[in-house]
């Protein structure tokens, strides 16, 4: 008979490997972008427009427009995700409805994000006739953003101790004075990294963008929210599939600014769940 | 005064909570409205297993199979190349990692789930189509093959993640128990917190492979986009969502064209839909 100890070890080899494999192309693929992305940037680049067919300049352009979309999705999508996460963790009772509502957020979170591009081409460019532009864009990427921004401020809100709203209550506050001046303010670090890591997801999908704002090439500055706009990640979709001969440098320089600003992002919601962690009183 | 806004902050609450249910309604309505009018043109049946798609040609062919069988090639790659390694990664992590690695191998699995599509799709075009193409001598490296191996890595942090909380929600006592009886680490691991865990990591197979059906940007970027009956996996392919994304900028508005792309979407939206509530089901089970 085998020996279990032996079984044991091979066991837990292949599962070593298994890590190792998910973990070693991660490793890889940000150094390979550090790597070459690194030595492209410079001011001239993340200062100038794109040049000579975007084979030349900056992508100046692409940053202000990215940022802009982001903004735009978290004014529509923190309110209304704030505000449901609340009804689902201060209000609402165990019934049909609250499964219901949880079952929408996972099917709304398991959108294809091309999915998302159609819906936002059919309601806000067509049908609102918002056209091609940041407004359209940024509601198709709060919508897109919602689920996350709900599910950890839900979190966030629940993991405050309930003696809190007790006493809250027991002193004669309100429901809602309770929530407002008691729970949100022990919530906020649990609802800021949820929106950061919302902000992350809509600064790099691309597919929601791609028909509800993104220009091909606009070397300028959008003028008003019914603009349209570049951004980062169409920009580097577009320079690396659809114009032939971009220097390599300009290609991984947009990927490192993307990659940056998202991971970026992500570092700074890890830190605030972290700091929150070791100064909870609870 | 104070019940009245009380009253009025409560119903507005109420009326964001619902505003998830509102909008995953309101992207099936709008789908329908604008990809149901296909089907004055072309029966749902010949939609669906039509083995043309000439969306452009005089009269246009809407034959989506082969971009149904061009996803569920790749999906299925992915799925045998990220299943073993994504649920192998989980247990590593949940049972056998000490607790200093614990903590980084989550970051690394984050940092994963971070990386935007585009930049994987720009560095899979970069390294992996090459690769591909030497390895196997073909005269391209945008193939199904290089697609899979892209969306493997795209579901891993799905996978990892979920089946490790279904792991860690395993009761405590059952693994004493085995342990207590003199089964070895190995033994247990396999024979009772793997079965335990079985519903949890099935959902966390499930929500991967969505992740997989769903993903668009990297996909377009390195599977050739060859919208033909794929013949094997070394072919270029073309999946249902690179179709959209690829297509929707030419498309006139109100043209049958448009009309096609939009029942894809709705094609789409009715998979991940029954994926989602399926694997929500096997979550719920467990609990």
């Amino acid at each position: 008979m085998k020996n279990p100890y032996r079984t044991q070890k091979i066991a837990f080899f292949l599962l070593f490997l298994a890590t190792l494999l998910i973990v070693v192309p991660v490793g890889l693929i940000v150094v390979i972008i550090i790597q070459k992305g690194l030595p492209a940037i410079n001011w001239q680049f993340l200062s100038d427009i794109p040049r000579q067919g975007m084979r030349a300049g900056g992508i100046f352009p692409a940053i202000v427009g990215t940022i802009y979309l982001v903004i735009g999705a978290i004014i529509f999508a923190l309110p209304i995700g704030l505000l449901s996460a609340i009804y689902l963790s201060e209000y609402s009772k165990d019934n049909l409805l609250n499964r219901l509502i949880k079952l929408a957020i996972v099917n709304l979170a398991g959108v294809p994000s091309v999915v998302y591009g159609l819906f936002g081409l059919a309601l806000f460019v067509i049908f609102f006739k918002f056209g091609a532009s940041i407004l359209s864009g940024s509601l198709t990427l709060g919508i897109m953003i919602l689920p996350v921004i709900i599910t950890t401020s839900r979190e966030a809100l629940e993991s405050v101790p309930y003696s809190f709203r007790e006493v809250s209550l027991s002193l004669g506050a309100s429901k809602w004075q309770t929530i407002r001046h008691i729970v949100l303010p022990n919530a906020i670090p649990g609802i800021l990294t949820g929106t950061i890591l919302g902000l992350g997801r809509a600064a790099g999908e691309t597919a929601p963008i791609l028909f509800t704002v993104a220009a091909f090439y606009l070397p300028r500055l959008p003028n008003s929210i019914f603009d349209q706009a570049m951004a980062l990640p169409y920009h580097l979709y577009v320079i690396s599939t659809q114009v032939p001969n971009v220097d390599e440098k300009i290609r991984y320089g947009t990927a490192f600014v993307l990659l940056a600003l998202v991971l970026f992002m992500n570092l700074v919601a890890i830190i605030i769940r972290y700091k929150f962690r070791k100064k909870k009183k609870w | 005064m104070r019940k009245f806004k009380e009253f009025i902050i409560e119903k507005l609450v109420l009326i964001c909570g619902l505003a998830s249910i509102f909008f995953v309604v309101l992207i099936f309505l709008f789908l329908l409205k604008e990809g149901l009018a296909v089907f004055k043109t072309v029966g749902p049946f010949k939609f669906l297993f039509g083995k043309s798609w000439y969306p452009i040609s005089e009269p246009a062919q809407l034959g989506i199979l082969p971009l149904i069988l061009g996803s569920l090639l790749v999906t299925v790659g992915a799925a045998i190349i990220s299943i073993p390694i994504g649920v192998g990664c989980a247990i590593y992590i949940a049972e056998i990692a000490p607790l200093k690695i614990k903590e980084t191998l989550k970051a690394g699995i984050e940092l994963l789930a971070a990386i935007p599509s585009v930049v994987l799709g720009f560095i899979g075009m970069i390294t992996l189509v090459p690769l591909v193409k030497t390895v196997f001598h073909l005269p391209t490296g945008l193939t199904a093959l290089s697609g899979s191996i892209m969306l493997a890595f795209m579901a891993m942090p799905t996978i990892v993640s979920i089946a490790e909380d279904a792991l860690y929600s395993v009761p405590k006592t059952y693994k004493e128990g085995a342990l207590a009886l003199g089964a070895t680490h190995w033994q247990t691991i396999w024979r009772v917190m793997l079965p335990a865990a079985s519903s949890g990591i099935l959902a966390a197979v499930m929500l991967g492979i969505g992740r997989v059906i769903g993903e668009t940007m990297a996909v377009m970027m390195i599977t050739g986009n060859a919208a033909v009956m794929p013949n094997s996996i070394l072919a270029p392919v073309r999946t249902l969502t690179a179709t959209i994304a690829a297509e929707m900028g030419e498309a006139v508005v109100g043209s049958e064209h448009y009309f096609a792309l939009f029942a894809i979407g709705i094609v789409l939206f009715v998979i991940s839909f029954a994926i989602n509530v399926t694997a929500d089901l096997f979550l719920h089970k467990r609990q």
